[in-house]
């Protein structure tokens, strides 16, 4: 049953990945990574990871995928088709050159058997919290108490460098005039 | 049992796949959703070693992961719509200014 979801899951992922890659409206593209990361999720489920598989669908999904289409709609892209690389050439390789690291990184698996390799260890005493909002909270706040706040600054200066990127610049005749009046 | 293997090979397809989309895609917008997959393809990959060494830690990793990958995400989305606004366009074959 595990297995069969595995492959399904997997399956959908590689298949909605490859639309968005050979897609060249942006929109269907969001689509199709939208369904890439839900298909994803269902994958984390199947590795007991179920508090970052709502945290996936939630944030990358939900918010960041949002953001992308709002992108869109505001720049209004769709009109304009996004292309991909004129030379066909460079395309195939492109293709030849992540073909040959993926192979490279493939070989470098243990194919033999390590316990590792072969199935999944048994759980210790912590088996049934595994990867819940339980455990994973409690690591956060007391090993990794550091880098969650880190974490937090980072977002900060994130929110403060948008706003500061994306506003509208006002022109120096505008900053004069406000400066004169007051 | 699903073997790591199968989960360390999806993950390896799913990068290269993103890294493909990098190389040959030209609007900007798509290839940052490229880039979103590479790191849900390594997120894979540590959720799955996570598991079958039998330590949180992985998952801590990232949760950090996708904290980053949202502020990169907000960042470079600000970045394109300033471009956007000086040069019309989000091709990246045509913002070649630093080309010398």
């Amino acid at each position: 049953m595990q297995l069969l979801m595995f492959y399904i899951l997997g399956f959908g992922a590689v298949v909605s990945a490859l639309i968005m890659v050979t897609n060249r409206r942006p929109v269907r593209a969001a689509m199709a990574l939208i369904a890439t990361m839900s298909f994803l999720a269902g994958l984390y489920v199947l590795l007991d990871a179920h508090l970052i598989a709502a945290v996936q669908l939630i944030v990358y999904a939900g918010a960041i995928m949002v953001l992308f289409l709002f992108m869109m709609m505001f720049l209004n892209v769709e009109e304009k088709e996004g292309r991909l690389v004129t030379h066909p050439g460079f395309q195939l390789l492109a293709v030849f050159l992540v073909g040959l690291i993926f192979v490279s990184v493939v070989s470098l698996f243990k194919m033999d058997g390590s316990a590792l390799a072969r199935s999944v260890l048994a759980l210790g005493d912590g088996a049934v919290e595994f990867g819940t909002t339980k455990a994973v909270g409690r690591l956060l706040f007391t090993d990794f108490l550091l880098p969650f706040e880190i974490a937090s600054i980072l977002l900060l200066a994130a929110i403060v460098g948008a706003v500061i990127l994306a506003k509208r610049r006002i022109d120096d005749s505008e900053l004069k005039r406000h400066q004169s009046e007051s | 049992m699903i073997a790591l293997n199968s989960y360390l090979m999806l993950g390896a397809l799913l990068f290269s796949i993103g890294a493909v989309g990098v190389f040959t895609q030209r609007n900007a917008l798509i290839i940052y959703m490229c880039i979103e997959l590479m790191l849900n393809a390594v997120n894979l990959t540590l959720l799955a070693f996570s598991r079958f060494l039998n330590n949180l830690d992985g998952h801590v990793f990232v949760f950090m992961i996708i904290a980053v990958a949202a502020a990169e995400a907000t960042v470079g989305l600000s970045i394109i719509i300033s471009l956007f606004r000086n040069k019309s366009t989000v091709d990246v074959d045509d913002l070649n200014l630093s080309k010398g």
